[in-house]
C-alpha cells in the first residue's frame, strides 16, 4: 500500500479526510505526507492575532500598493500629456523618456517589494521537508523497459531483412538531401563567379566605367584636382561610377594622401625597394592613395596620425605605416593596405591608374 | 430563490469537480502546490534572467509593430534635424521613426537594449553561482550544457539585434563578422557570401538577421527555457548542506503560497529596474552614429559588453598568419584563431567540465547538496582562471577608451592585455586554490579549539592566552572534543553565537540572522537574546 509506505517516509499517520472534526490544516498536513513532505515548523511571525506589529506591517504593505497606484497613473498621466515629440534645443520633450522610467520604475518596485514584504513579513514561518525520490527506476522497470524496446526492433524486423535495411540506406538516403538542398542551395552564391570576381575587383576596376580609368570623387560625387589635397593632408574618396559612393561598393572607400616632399620620397623609395614591385609607379607626385578598408576586419582604417604617418584602424587597432607601403607596423593585421595606382586625365582629375594590384579588405582562405 | 443562491455558492466546487472529471487535475495539482523549494539568495540569480527575457519578448513585439527590415535606400524626412537629408536605409529610418515619432518608442528601445544587457549579465552571474557550488555535478550536469547553449544563443540574440537598426555602429559589427567568416579555411568565402547574398554587405542581411532575431533565435531560447526550468522542476532543486539537511531531501518551504509570491514580487522588481535603468540611462543613441558607410567608423566602437570578450581577443591576437604554399598559396588569418578557435573553445570546454571534473575526482554519485567553494579549491581555481580570462579580454575590447581616458598608450594597453592574457589566469588559479586552502583551514581550526572570544588571559606562570569559546562539548580538562566539519558555515565570531544581538533593528535587518544555538556557558545577556527574539 501507498500509504503504509507513505507513513514510513514521514513519521506521520494516515488520517480520514473525511473525518469532520478535522481542520482544514490538518487536511493540508495530510496531503502533505502523501506528497512526501513534513512541516517541521509552521508559526505566526506576529503574536497572537491583530497585535501592533502585525498592523504596522500591513500597515506599510499597503502603503507600498498605494505608492505603486499612485506612481502607475503618474506613468499614464505623463504618458499622455507631457510633450513628447523631439524639438531641437533644450526642451521638455528631454524629460519624457526620463518621467517614463522613474513613474514605471516606481510604481513596479513598490508593487514587488509589497508582495515581497507580504511573503517574507506577514505570511507564517515555515520549513518543510520533502523526499527528493531521486533514484532510478528498479532494475525490473530497466529490464521491462529495455526489452520492450528491443521487441519493437524485432516486430519491424530489419534485423531479419536485410533487403530493407539496405533499401533503407541506399533508397530512402537521397530524401533527406533533398529535403536539404533547397533550404540551403537557395543560399549559395560563388563568391568567385563573373570575369571580376567580387573578392578581387572594387569600383574602381575600368570594366565599371566602361573600360575607361575610373574617377576619384568626394562624398557628394564631384572630382579632385590635385590642388584641392593640402600638403600633409588627406582626402576619403570613392569610385566616380554610379552608387560608387554607397555600400553597393563597400570595398571601394579608398585614403587619398598628399605627403610632404620628404616623406613622398620616402614613400617612393620603399615602394621601389620592396620585393614585390607590385606599388612602383603607383604614386603620383607627392600623392599616395591607399584602400581604407583595413586588412583585418574590414572596418576603415581612417584615423590618420600626420606626425608619425601612420593610419589606425580603431576597430582592433592595428597601424599601418604610410611611407613603407603601409605596411602593418602595430597590431593583429598582417597585411599591407593595398595602393591604389594614381594618375590624373587630360582634364586634370585625378583617376585610378587601374584597379587596386592586391587584394581588399580581410583576408581570407584562397587569397592568392 | 433558496436554491438559485445555494447554486452560486457551489459553482466554484461543481467547477472544480468538472475540471478533475474530464482532466484528473486535483492529485497533480496537489503535488505542485506542495512542491517544497529550498531558499538562498543566490537560487535567485538565474530568475533575474528568466523575468529579463519576458520583458525582453515584451518590449520586442512591441518594436517589430515599427521596425521595417528593409535596406532599401531612402532619404530620411523626419523629426530629428541632425539627419534630415540623409541617405539611409529603411531600417535606420524606422528605428529613428520609432524613436522620435512614436509616443514611448525610445523607452521602449531602451528597455528591450537593458533587457537584454540585464539578461546575459545574471546569465553570466548565475553560471558562476552554479559552477562555484558544484551544482553541476551528476545529476544535472545536461542542465549546465543547456545553461551554456543559452549562453551562446543569447550572445547571437544579442549580436542579430543591435545589429538590426543598421547605423554606423552595428554596420562596423556587421563588417567585422563578415570578416570572421571570411577567416574560416577552405569555406569562409562561401559562407560571408551565403550569409550576406553575395558581397558585404548586400541588400539582404537586415533581413535575415529580423527572422534570426525575432522568430529562430528566440523559439529556440524558449524552447531551451522550458527544457532548462523543467529539469529543475523535475531533479528539484539543489540546495545548501544544513541542519535537517540531507542528500536524499529538500528542506525549504512550499511553492504556494510564500515562494510563488516571492517570485512574483522579485519579478515586478526586476522588471521596475529596467523601467528605471530604459528611462534615465541612455543607450544606444543611433541617431549619433549615422547610418552605416563602408567609409566611416568612429573611435570607441565597441559591442555590447557580452561580445566585448571576443572583440578584445581579436584585438591582442599577434599578427600571426599561416601561408601554406600550394598552388597559389592558402592563407589562415589571424582573426580565425580567437574568433572561431577561440569562440569554440569557450563554449564546449564548459559543457565538457562536468564529466571532465567527475572522470578525474572518479566521482559517480548523486549530488544535490552544493559544495561551497572552499572545499574544492580546483575547481575554483579553474573558474577564477577562466573568469580572470574573460575579464582581461572584456577589458581590452574597450583598451582604446582606457588609453584615451586615462591617457596610457594604445599600444602599451594592448601589451598589457596580451601579457595579462597570459599571465593574470594562472596567477589567479593560485591565489585562489590558496585563499580556498587558507579558509578551509579557519574552519577547522574553529572546530577544534572554538571561536576566539577577543578575552585575554594571563596564566601563573605569566603567559599569555586567548580564551575560546568551544562550539560543542569539552573533555575533562576543559579542552573542546574537536566537531567534524559539516560542510557549511562556521560560526567565527561571538555575536554568530548569540553573544551579542543584531546591531540594526526594524525593516533591514541583517541576512545572516545568529544561529539559535544552545551556547554553553551561557554568555552574558542571553535573557536580552531571548526577548528580541520573540518580539520580531
Amino acid at each position: 500500500m501507498t500509504t503504509t509506505h507513505h507513513a514510513d517516509q514521514t513519521g506521520a499517520e494516515p488520517v480520514d479526510v473525511l473525518d469532520p472534526h478535522l481542520t482544514r490544516f490538518d487536511i493540508v498536513k495530510e496531503g502533505l505526507r502523501r506528497d512526501d513532505i513534513e512541516i517541521v515548523t509552521y508559526e505566526s511571525q506576529f503574536h497572537g492575532q491583530n497585535s501592533k506589529a502585525e498592523k504596522r506591517v500591513v500597515r506599510n504593505i499597503s502603503l507600498l500598493f498605494v505608492i505603486a497606484g499612485i506612481a502607475g497613473l503618474a506613468f499614464l498621466v505623463f504618458y499622455i500629456v507631457w510633450p513628447w515629440e523631439w524639438e531641437l534645443g533644450h526642451t521638455l520633450s528631454d524629460y519624457y523618456t526620463p518621467i517614463l522610467g522613474i513613474t514605471l520604475g516606481i510604481s513596479l518596485l513598490s508593487l514587488g517589494f509589497g508582495i515581497l514584504a507580504w511573503a517574507k513579513k506577514l505570511l507564517p514561518h515555515e520549513l518543510s521537508i520533502q523526499q527528493r525520490h531521486g533514484e532510478p527506476s528498479s532494475d525490473e522497470d530497466r529490464l521491462i523497459t529495455g526489452q520492450t524496446m528491443m521487441f519493437v526492433a524485432d516486430e519491424l524486423g530489419v534485423q531479419r531483412r536485410p533487403l530493407l535495411k539496405g533499401a533503407i540506406g541506399l533508397g530512402l538516403a537521397p530524401l533527406g538531401l533533398a529535403a536539404a538542398a533547397p533550404l540551403v542551395g537557395g543560399l549559395i552564391e560563388n563568391p568567385h563567379k563573373g570575369e571580376h570576381p567580387m573578392m578581387y575587383t572594387t569600383g574602381f576596376h575600368p570594366s565599371n566605367n566602361g573600360g575607361k580609368p575610373v574617377r576619384l570623387i568626394r562624398d557628394d560625387g564631384t572630382p579632385i584636382r590635385p590642388d584641392d589635397v593640402s600638403a600633409g593632408g588627406q582626402m576619403t574618396v570613392y569610385p566616380g561610377i554610379p552608387h560608387g559612393t554607397t555600400n553597393q561598393h563597400a570595398d571601394s572607400p579608398t585614403l587619398l594622401i598628399h605627403l610632404r616632399a620628404d616623406d613622398a620620397a620616402e614613400t617612393r623609395k620603399n615602394a621601389e625597394e620592396d620585393k614585390n614591385g607590385r606599388n612602383v609607379g603607383s604614386m603620383w607626385g607627392n600623392y599616395v592613395a591607399y584602400s581604407k578598408i583595413c586588412t583585418h576586419a574590414g572596418c576603415p582604417a581612417s584615423l590618420y596620425e600626420q606626425q608619425t604617418n601612420r593610419l589606425l584602424c580603431p576597430c582592433h587597432q592595428s597601424q599601418f605605416l604610410i611611407t613603407d607601403n603601409a605596411q602593418p607596423v602595430f597590431g593583429p593585421a598582417t597585411r599591407r593596405l593595398p595602393m591604389l595606382p594614381l594618375t590624373v586625365d587630360e582634364e586634370g582629375f585625378f583617376v585610378a591608374a587601374s584597379d587596386f594590384k592586391d587584394t581588399v579588405g580581410p583576408d581570407f582562405w584562397e587569397r592568392p | 430563490m433558496k436554491s438559485r443562491k445555494n447554486d452560486l455558492a457551489d459553482a466554484p466546487v461543481k467547477f472544480a469537480k468538472g475540471v478533475d472529471d474530464r482532466f484528473q487535475a486535483a492529485t497533480p495539482l496537489r503535488a505542485l502546490l506542495n512542491k517544497v523549494f529550498p531558499d538562498h539568495w543566490s537560487f535567485l540569480l538565474g530568475e533575474i534572467a528568466l523575468f529579463s527575457f519576458i520583458v525582453l519578448l515584451l518590449s520586442g513585439v512591441f518594436l517589430t509593430l515599427f521596425f521595417d527590415p528593409s535596406m532599401k535606400e531612402v532619404a530620411y524626412d523626419g523629426e530629428y534635424l541632425g539627419l534630415r537629408g540623409t541617405m539611409m536605409s529603411a531600417a535606420y529610418e524606422s528605428s529613428l521613426h520609432l524613436s522620435f515619432e512614436v509616443r514611448g518608442g525610445l523607452f521602449m528601445r531602451q528597455m528591450h537594449h537593458w533587457a537584454a544587457l540585464l539578461f546575459m549579465a545574471s546569465i553570466i552571474v548565475h553560471m558562476a553561482r552554479v559552477f562555484f557550488t558544484g551544482a553541476f555535478r551528476k545529476p544535472r550536469e545536461i542542465n549546465w550544457v543547456i545553461g551554456v547553449l543559452l549562453f551562446l544563443l543569447g550572445f547571437f540574440a544579442g549580436f542579430t539585434g543591435y545589429s538590426l537598426p543598421d547605423d554606423g555602429l552595428s554596420g562596423t559589427g556587421l563588417r567585422i563578422a563578415s570578416a570572421i567568416m571570411l577567416a574560416l579555411p577552405v569555406v569562409g568565402t562561401w559562407i560571408s557570401a551565403a550569409v550576406f547574398g553575395g558581397e558585404f554587405p548586400g541588400e539582404l542581411i537586415i533581413g535575415r538577421f529580423y527572422i534570426a532575431h525575432v522568430l529562430l533565435i528566440p523559439g529556440i531560447l524558449l524552447a531551451l527555457i522550458s527544457v532548462h526550468l523543467g529539469i529543475v522542476f523535475k531533479q528539484k532543486h539543489t540546495q545548501w548542506p544544513g541542519p535537517m539537511r540531507t542528500n536524499t531531501n529538500v528542506v525549504g518551504e512550499r511553492m504556494f503560497p510564500r515562494y510563488a509570491m516571492k517570485q512574483g514580487g522579485f519579478f515586478m522588481a526586476v522588471f521596475g529596474v529596467i523601467a528605471l535603468m530604459a528611462g534615465m540611462f541612455q543607450i544606444n543613441p543611433i541617431w549619433l552614429f549615422g547610418p552605416y558607410r563602408a567609409s566611416e567608423v568612429s573611435s570607441a566602437s565597441q559591442p555590447d559588453f557580452y561580445v566585448m570578450f571576443m572583440d578584445g581577443l581579436v584585438r591582442l591576437m599577434p599578427n600571426w598568419q599561416i601561408y601554406i604554399p600550394i598552388g597559389n598559396g592558402y592563407s589562415l588569418p589571424p582573426m580565425f584563431w580567437p574568433a572561431v578557435v577561440g569562440l569554440g573553445a569557450l563554449f564546449t570546454l564548459p559543457m565538457a567540465y562536468p564529466w571532465l571534473e567527475a572522470r578525474k575526482l572518479k566521482d559517480n554519485r548523486t549530488h544535490n547538496l552544493l559544495e561551497r567553494p572552499r572545499d574544492n579549491p580546483e575547481r575554483v581555481g579553474i573558474g577564477m582562471m577562466a573568469l580572470t580570462f574573460f575579464i582581461v579580454a572584456t577589458i581590452s575590447g574597450s583598451n582604446d577608451v582606457i588609453a584615451d581616458k586615462f591617457h596610457i598608450s594604445l599600444n602599451a594597453m594592448t601589451w598589457a592585455g596580451r601579457i595579462g592574457l597570459l599571465i593574470l589566469p594562472p596567477l589567479a588559479y593560485y591565489i585562489s586554490v590558496r585563499i580556498c586552502l587558507g579558509l578551509q583551514q579557519h574552519d577547522r581550526q574553529v572546530l577544534a579549539h572554538g571561536v576566539e572570544t577577543g578575552i585575554i588571559k594571563r596564566l601563573p606562570n605569566g603567559a599569555f592566552v586567548e580564551v575560546h569559546q568551544p562550539l560543542g562539548p569539552v573533555d575533562d580538562h576543559g579542552h573542546p572534543i574537536p566537531l567534524e566539519y559539516a560542510g557549511w558555515v562556521v560560526p567565527k565570531k561571538m555575536n554568530r553565537l548569540g553573544a551579542l544581538a543584531p546591531a540594526v533593528k526594524g525593516f533591514f535587518f541583517p541576512v545572516e540572522k545568529p544561529a539559535d544555538v544552545p551556547v554553553s556557558p551561557a554568555p552574558i545577556g542571553s535573557e536580552k537574546r531571548e526577548e528580541i527574539k520573540s518580539g520580531r
